[in-house]
């Protein structure tokens, strides 16, 4: 342990009656083995331990950080309004200084929803973590933030909301994308062009153990976040790196899930993935609790549990070393990597096909951005879902400078609807809070 | 006839109710601390004769003992062995010298996930008999899922100790800290409540009644009082649900309520739903600790008729201490109960002490007696409504684990107040005006206490766990864990479920025409291996809910 007791917030919804599809591993009990396990630790009732309800987010909320197609309603369920509104809680809890920390142990997960959304990819529909985060901004101002996504899937949808965002550092520790859904998240991925370095992916080989994770959080996330020094630490704390994880391939335990915690020390913890549900989960949410709330975790262990059957092999600690190497220098050079990739263009494009696995949805689209020193940059998305759906959206940075606001509401009210290829035209103005739609 | 008898701290109360559930009889003695027999005797010896003697069918009562016991320390020394395996650091479990710490434990699924050590077991049964330990608490992680480990440690001692007491007996619920303290207290006060049993059967039998004794528990409803003798720490808080249980027979709201005893030292608060009183969600405390005993659910804030009023930096305190009686009684202190004589509230006291009670504190802030007076009621009052107005919203804001429950969950909204206590009808006028509340003010307050125990019914609760995957089917209470079909369904567990309540609350004692049954969980999940279902989940619980016994239609006597 690295810290006395602390006072924890605990935001807990296993939400009992909602599934994805009766066999879907994001279904009914997904916590409900968590849950007995905590009760039955009595953890609730720990003097330092608090637990909350959790709150529903708004639309508003939602509007604050995606676009979604055609609206909020169309793509989002209650549970999902409940599940942001429950890392809201958590962080509110957190901001006015209730607790210490606080972990939003809820469900459905978010970190695969990007900025546009047409429906449902990797089990989530909006991002709770990037709700979480706008409702920080908006209700106790700009913080520099940064996202620790620990989740064994590559944080894409994080990644992308935060992409251009100079104030937030989105870290993704994962098992390599050429071996895991989505596929992405390799170091080259390192930020768009006003925010260079403020995306680090970190792809782990399958089968790191304990020793792996571990020696990336010491010899990599740590110093990195030491030079980013961050207002908020937010662990996005995926489970799906358990050694018996049905749907990936890692080694990782109940114990060193406690240890990351307690050396990363995030004051927001949200629940991410991680369908071993019987397993697993029972002893990693106890293990992260005790980890958040300073207390003992040493005795925290799965009933199986075996170090010398999960231990890595050498060639897989030689590559995370030099892995970690590679990207530290990275992140040293980022302002020389920025130069290279901004040139002297005032715009940048990029052009990508999102696919929605969970509700079969190719997207296509192109993003461009305005080269900016004074703020994230004002950014341009045209969408097109199915080769049906096609939209247009404008969307002015949090903290926007006077000409990337003009350039916004210019396009904006040079665009009417009919008149072109669009359904709907989208204008998103994170700077004062304001969503239009025409 | 029943008769009604309530063992406080102070006084000791007893009531005869007649088929209709009137009062045809009540007295008040001083509880005699160091014998409450005595003080049984004295107050029933006063209005019963020979006639009621014979119609009399059934007695109960509601005591202070087992509290007390364990306030004032008067337990036996308790062996405690523990099976908990991995999880929280075995020494914050530990609840006194006398535990120890042996291997094997359970996991949530119910399975044996390592096994005992005879000759651990052995080791530590020996070191505590050494010590001349009679009385042994055996506790398991997850027991209420598999009692089988605890059953095997307690036939590897059998005969060694006067006395074991099982963990998975005394609630379905999970929490294993919890579980331990439970089981502590229980072995603790084993002795000395079944000596107090045997006492009050003597007792009825020497006055010559075959009616069956009934004792009030922590939640509110009453169990034949040989049966309370397993489980002796389910009558711990038996006085405060009695409280409780006496406001509700004293009036006939279907409502949501609130329900203020304010007394001397401390205002006890309790919240009805629809009529009925809140149970604490996982079981009560008691001097600190957190137990799995289901009971009643009170808040007690030290705000009362004799707090202490007192100036303090230019605030208004009132409470939490109490230093004596209101000076309008010879007090040392102003308190509430003064300014409510100065206000004319009251007719009680020397109104003059009460008035110079109020000039001392006056003074201090430069109001007349009367101003004086008006400042403290309204902070007594207001300090009484936001204690209420809090625990509200803690109930209503208590977590909820379904969607369902987060939309359309019950929110308490009491329309009634009801106060009982000395300075009742002196405030409840007004603290109904702040939390928007028509007051009541109940009959025979001054015995409600012996009433709602006299009416109370027989309560009890099971919980039923079936896994279709592993094919066995657990009732924990009931010590129960049988093999099952694979295509056990939940309409099956919801038959067995009743089925078994009802037996038990037979055994207990329950009359059949109050045997009115509420499933308060029912939950099922699939169990899924890949991506196809292999079995099903399916928890119910079942509760006979706090209430009063119903009289008969006739009017006659309740058999």
């Amino acid at each position: 342990m690295t810290a006395g007791k602390r006072k924890t917030g605990l935001v807990f919804f296993p939400a009992f009656d909602w599934a994805i599809s009766p066999t879907h591993p994001e279904r009914e009990e997904r916590l409900l083995y968590t849950q007995d396990q905590v009760f039955e630790e009595g953890l609730l009732d720990l003097d330092n331990i608090f637990e909350f309800k959790p709150g529903i987010a708004t639309k508003e909320d939602v509007e604050r950080v995606h676009i979604c197609v055609p609206d909020v309603e169309r793509v989002t369920t209650e549970s999902h309004m409940i599940s942001a509104g429950g890392a809201i809680t958590a962080a509110d809890k957190v901001m006015s200084g209730e607790v210490d920390n606080a972990f939003a142990l809820v469900r459905p997960p978010g970190h695969h929803a990007m900025r546009i959304v047409h429906g449902a990819r990797g089990f989530c529909n909006i991002n709770i973590e990037a709700v979480m985060i706008e409702h920080i901004r908006r209700k106790y101002g700009r913080r520099r933030i940064a996202i620790v996504d620990t989740d064994c899937h590559h944080g894409d949808g994080t990644q992308d909301i935060f992409w251009h965002d100079p104030d937030t550092l989105f870290i993704s520790i994962h098992q390599d994308g050429r071996t895991l859904y989505p596929g992405s998240g390799f170091p080259e991925e390192f930020g768009g062009p006003n925010a260079v370095g403020m995306t680090v992916n970190i792809p782990l080989p399958p089968q790191t153990s304990e020793e792996g994770f571990l020696y990336v959080l010491d010899h990599l996330i740590l110093p990195i976040l030491d030079d980013f020094k961050p207002d908020l630490v937010i662990n996005s704390a995926g489970q799906d790196n358990h050694y018996t994880d049905p749907i990936t391939d890692m080694q990782f335990t109940a114990q060193g899930y406690a240890r990351l915690n307690d050396r990363l020390s995030p004051d927001i913890a949200v629940l991410e993935g991680g369908y071993s549900v019987e397993t697993a989960l029972p002893y990693i949410n106890v293990g992260i609790i005790l980890a958040m709330a300073g207390l003992d975790y040493s005795q925290v262990r799965e009933p199986d549990y075996d170090p010398e059957r999960i231990r890595q092999s050498a060639d897989t600690t030689r590559y995370i070393e030099r892995l970690s190497e590679g990207i530290l220098g990275l992140w040293k050079r980022r302002e020389e990597q920025k130069r290279k990739i901004r040139r002297d263009s005032e715009f940048i494009r990029r052009r990508r096909s999102v696919y929605y696995d969970t509700d079969h949805i190719s997207e296509e689209q192109t993003e461009e951005v305005r080269v900016c020193d004074d703020c994230g940059g004002l950014v341009t998305i045209d969408s097109t879902a199915n080769h049906a759906t096609r939209i247009f959206a404008v969307v002015v940075p949090g903290g926007s400078c006077p000409a990337c606001r003009r350039k916004g509401e210019e396009i904006y009210g040079s665009r009417s609807r009919g008149d072109g290829p669009y359904q709907h035209i989208y204008f998103q103005d994170r700077d004062r809070d304001l969503y239009l739609v025409k | 006839m029943i008769l009604g008898i309530d063992v406080g701290g102070t006084h000791t109360d007893a009531v005869l109710l007649n088929g209709r559930f009137e009062v045809v009889a009540s007295a008040k003695v001083l509880t005699n601390p160091e014998n409450l027999i005595v003080s049984f005797r004295e107050a029933t010896s006063r209005i019963l004769n020979g006639g009621d003697l014979k119609q009399l069918e059934r007695i109960v009562l509601s005591t202070t003992m087992s509290t007390n016991a364990i306030v004032q320390n008067r337990v036996d020394r308790v062996g405690m062995i523990l099976a908990g395996g991995p999880g929280l650091a075995p020494e914050t479990l530990r609840i006194n010298e006398d535990t120890r710490f042996i291997s094997g434990y359970v996991s949530h699924r119910g399975l044996e996930a390592a096994g005992t050590d005879e000759r651990e077991v052995r080791d530590a049964a020996d070191s505590l008999k050494k010590k001349g330990i009679r009385h042994l608490g055996i506790v398991g992680k997850f027991s209420t899922r598999n009692p089988g480990l605890e059953q095997r440690i307690g036939d590897l001692v059998e005969g060694d100790f006067e006395h074991l007491s099982f963990g998975h007996r005394m609630s379905g619920n999970l929490n294993y800290p919890r579980r331990i303290a439970t089981t502590y207290l229980n072995a603790a006060i084993w002795r000395v409540y079944n000596r107090f049993v045997e006492d009050i059967l003597r007792f009825t039998a020497e006055i010559g009644t075959t009616a069956p004794v009934y004792i009030l528990k922590a939640d509110g409803g009453t169990s034949e009082i040989s049966q309370s003798a397993k489980y002796p720490v389910g009558t711990i808080l038996s006085g405060p649900a009695a409280s409780i249980m006496g406001i509700l027979s004293l009036t006939t709201g279907k409502e949501d309520a609130v329900a203020l005893d304010i007394g001397g030292t401390t205002t006890d608060i309790a919240l009805f739903a629809d009529g009925v009183p809140l149970l604490e969600p996982f079981g009560v405390t008691i001097e600190g600790r957190k137990t799995l005993v289901r009971g009643l659910q009170t808040r007690s804030i030290g705000v009362a008729g004799d707090s202490r009023v007192r100036w303090e930096q230019g605030e208004l305190r009132v409470g939490p201490e109490r230093e004596g009686p209101a000076m309008a009684f010879g007090g040392p202190f102003p308190t509430p109960t003064d300014a409510m004589i100065v206000l004319g509230l009251t007719k009680i006291g020397d109104r003059e002490k009460a008035a110079a009670a109020m000039e001392i504190l006056g003074g201090e802030a430069n109001a007349s007696p009367g101003e004086t007076a008006r400042i403290v009621f309204e902070k007594t009052c207001g300090l009484i409504a936001d204690a209420v107005r809090e625990v509200l919203d803690e109930i209503n804001n208590k977590p909820v684990y379904t969607i369902h429950e987060m939309l359309e969950g019950k929110v308490i909204e009491p329309k009634v107040l009801y106060v009982v206590g000395g300075p009742a009808e002196a405030m409840a006028p007004r603290l109904g005006e702040m939390l928007g509340c028509r007051p009541g003010l109940p009959k025979h307050a001054e015995v409600a206490n012996a009433v709602g125990a006299a009416l109370a019914r027989t309560t009890t609760e099971i919980t039923l766990l079936a896994d279709t995957e592993k094919k066995i089917l657990t009732i924990v209470e009931e010590g129960i864990r049988q093999d099952i079909p694979g295509r056990f369904s939940r309409d099956d567990a919801l038959f067995i479920c009743r089925e078994k309540l009802l037996e038990r609350a037979l055994k207990m004692g329950a009359r059949e025409e109050d045997l009115i049954m509420e499933i308060i969980e029912d939950q099922e999940f699939n169990m899924v291996r890949g991506f196809y279902t292999t079995g099903k989940n399916i928890r119910i619980k079942a509760q006979i809910k706090p209430g009063l016994i119903s009289p008969r239609k006739d009017g006659g006597t309740p058999s």
